[in-house]
């Protein structure tokens, strides 16, 4: 039975491929292969180090990071030809505080030339309401609010002398998926054609990424602390999501 | 017409002679006079092993942070899984909560959850009243934690889910085998619609009926005696509890509240959000001479539903064929 299923699995996109062949006599079997993300967290070029170092926003207001966490989600890969290859089941937390989340592998992956990536920045609208989930959307992690469903897709705390909430905190859980406040945020990088993201079955690429925190008060609207420490969703949110999805995210290079 | 049917099965043994009872078995079924409904159990395969767990957890006040207070604390059976003569829930550290507890049934049929509506899905319904510092005020963490280290749970995880593994997923899964499976739909009122037996309204009843439909319905919707939709009644010209404007933050949403649902509404007292209404009478002096010209009350509600002492009579007439004893004596929803 096992092996009749494992055939049946291994045939089926055989039949998909070669059904979609026009005029080609070879039967092509469809090689997958996998390669990894690499997020780089950095303020404003400088490394991020929670807890200690002291950064500056666009206003010139020192601050300091305390947790830096945040969802990439429906990974999705084209080809110069324009097909795309969307990740299924694609959600992945990546927290500061744990190193070994800034390090993603993207299996399964068809073999092939991508010029382009696109990610969603937090989680798609209908798994914000899906019922109970696991893995990286499991609300252990702490990245769900119970008395309003959804996730929170960034979640950026720290303190700045600015600060005019108690304690001198920053507390910015962006979030919320109804308009107005709608906060879901898609990113998209061209790859260079001369080096594309090559996935081959003898080569596992390493996309680069830098991501600035510092990019959440500044792109389309500086923010001051003295004004905007705390947002739970709600407008405020909106005004920081339309930041971040400036310049959150940078690709820095490929490794083929 | 069985609802939650306890279909009795029974398996003949090879040889065909002996008759031996399997276990009931817990089944999910829509009404004849329900529309389908919003959760059909189709990511959670409904099992008897899951909802003995899901009802389990329900009752274990051992997952609260001061292990004083379980779900079934403030939701309890013989008050249609509302808080009887608690204004608001009542919580750890004898924290008092903001809001009365809402009773538990039909739960498969409605889309937002909680008087604001903040909660999308019935399973993650849960996690509110777990992490709530007013309720049970921890976390799904520690009840994780507790429950691997807590024996027969292990177990009855294995029989519900097929591994030990324990995970937030799979507890909220199984609490939902047992909040989902509980349908009222046998009451006076349910007979009498679908024509079963010789259940007819009295005059004082079918007077009540006529008189509901023309003044409560447009809110209190048959057949689930809601409409869903979040309103504001006056019950103050300004509201102390922001209610719907929280969740969505629209100013057109203060002081709203999610229309409850009138079944078993004979014992799922005190009434209102902040359970200030402890019997019907008031509740129905409200809407006759209290209804105050609060900024978002309701249209429908302006002026009040001028209500006769005779109305008022009637229609609570009505409104006690709303009871359903067969689901608040059922013991298969019962903590032991």
């Amino acid at each position: 039975m096992k092996i009749a299923k494992y055939l049946l699995a291994f045939l089926c996109p055989i039949i998909l491929l070669s059904s979609c062949k026009k005029s080609d006599d070879t039967l092509a079997v469809q090689t997958k292969s996998s390669f990894t993300i690499e997020f780089e967290h950095q303020v404003n070029g400088a490394a991020l180090a929670l807890n200690t170092a002291t950064y500056k926003n666009a206003k010139g207001e020192d601050f300091k990071l305390n947790i830096f966490k945040y969802y990439v989600s429906n990974i999705k890969l084209s080809k110069a030809d324009g097909t795309a290859y969307l990740v299924p089941e694609s959600y992945f937390l990546i927290d500061e505080s744990k190193s070994s989340s800034k390090l993603i592998t993207i299996n399964d992956v068809p073999t092939g030339d991508y010029t382009r990536i696109e990610y969603t920045i937090g989680v798609d609208y209908a798994r914000n309401f899906a019922g109970a989930q696991t893995g990286a959307l499991d609300p252990i992690n702490g990245m769900f609010w119970t008395w309003n469903s959804g996730y929170i897709f960034v979640k950026l705390e720290g303190t700045s002398p600015q600060s005019t909430a108690a304690n001198n905190a920053l507390t910015f859980h962006i979030g919320g998926v109804i308009d107005p406040n709608n906060t879901i945020r898609t990113f998209s990088a061209e790859i260079n054609p001369a080096n594309p993201l090559r996935v081959r079955t003898d080569s596992k690429p390493d996309m680069h990424f830098i991501v600035n925190a510092a990019a959440l008060f500044t792109g389309k609207t500086d923010i001051s602390f003295a004004t905007l420490n705390f947002t739970m969703g709600g407008a405020n949110s909106v005004i920081v999501a339309d930041n971040y999805a400036k310049g959150l995210f940078r690709l820095d290079h490929i490794h083929n | 017409m069985l609802f939650l049917s306890i279909a009795l099965m029974y398996a003949c043994s090879k040889d065909g002679d002996e008759i031996v009872p399997a276990a009931e078995k817990i089944t999910f079924s829509v009404p004849s006079n329900f529309s389908a409904p919003a959760y059909n159990f189709e990511n959670n395969k409904l099992t008897n092993a899951g909802f003995a767990l899901g009802k389990k957890l329900f009752y274990d006040a051992r997952l609260a942070a001061d292990k004083s207070v379980s779900c079934g604390s403030c939701h309890q059976q013989f008050a249609a899984f509302a808080n009887l003569d608690h204004k608001v829930s009542h919580g750890v550290n004898n924290c008092q909560g903001k809001r009365n507890a809402p009773p538990l049934f039909n739960l498969a049929w409605q889309k937002a959850f909680f008087w604001d509506g903040g909660v999308k899905n019935i399973e993650t319904s849960p996690l509110n009243a777990i992490t709530d510092a007013c309720e049970m005020g921890t976390d799904i963490e520690t009840i994780i934690t507790l429950l691997k280290n807590t024996a027969p749970y292990p177990d009855l995880f294995k029989q519900a889910f097929g591994s030990t593994e324990i995970n937030s997923q799979l507890v909220l899964k199984s609490i939902t085998q047992f909040t989902a499976v509980l349908v009222s739909a046998n009451s006076k009122y349910d007979k009498v619609m679908r024509k079963e037996g010789a259940a007819t309204f009295t005059s004082a009843e079918l007077t009540g009926y006529n008189l509901f439909k023309e003044k409560c319905s447009s809110c209190h919707a048959e057949p689930f005696f809601t409409d869903f939709s979040y309103r504001s009644n006056g019950l103050d010209l300004a509201s102390a509890d922001e209610g719907r404007s929280h969740i969505t933050g629209l100013s057109t949403d203060f002081g709203k509240f999610r229309v409850p649902t009138l079944r078993n509404i004979e014992f799922t007292g005190p009434y209102m959000h902040d359970g200030r209404f402890y019997s019907l009478d008031e509740v129905m002096e409200h809407y006759n001479s209290g209804v105050k010209p609060a900024s978002n009350l309701d249209v429908k509600l302006k002026g009040g539903i001028q209500l006769s002492t005779t109305e008022k009579e009637q229609i609570k007439a009505f409104l006690k064929t709303l009871t359903d004893n067969d689901f608040i004596k059922n013991k298969l929803y019962s903590e032991s």
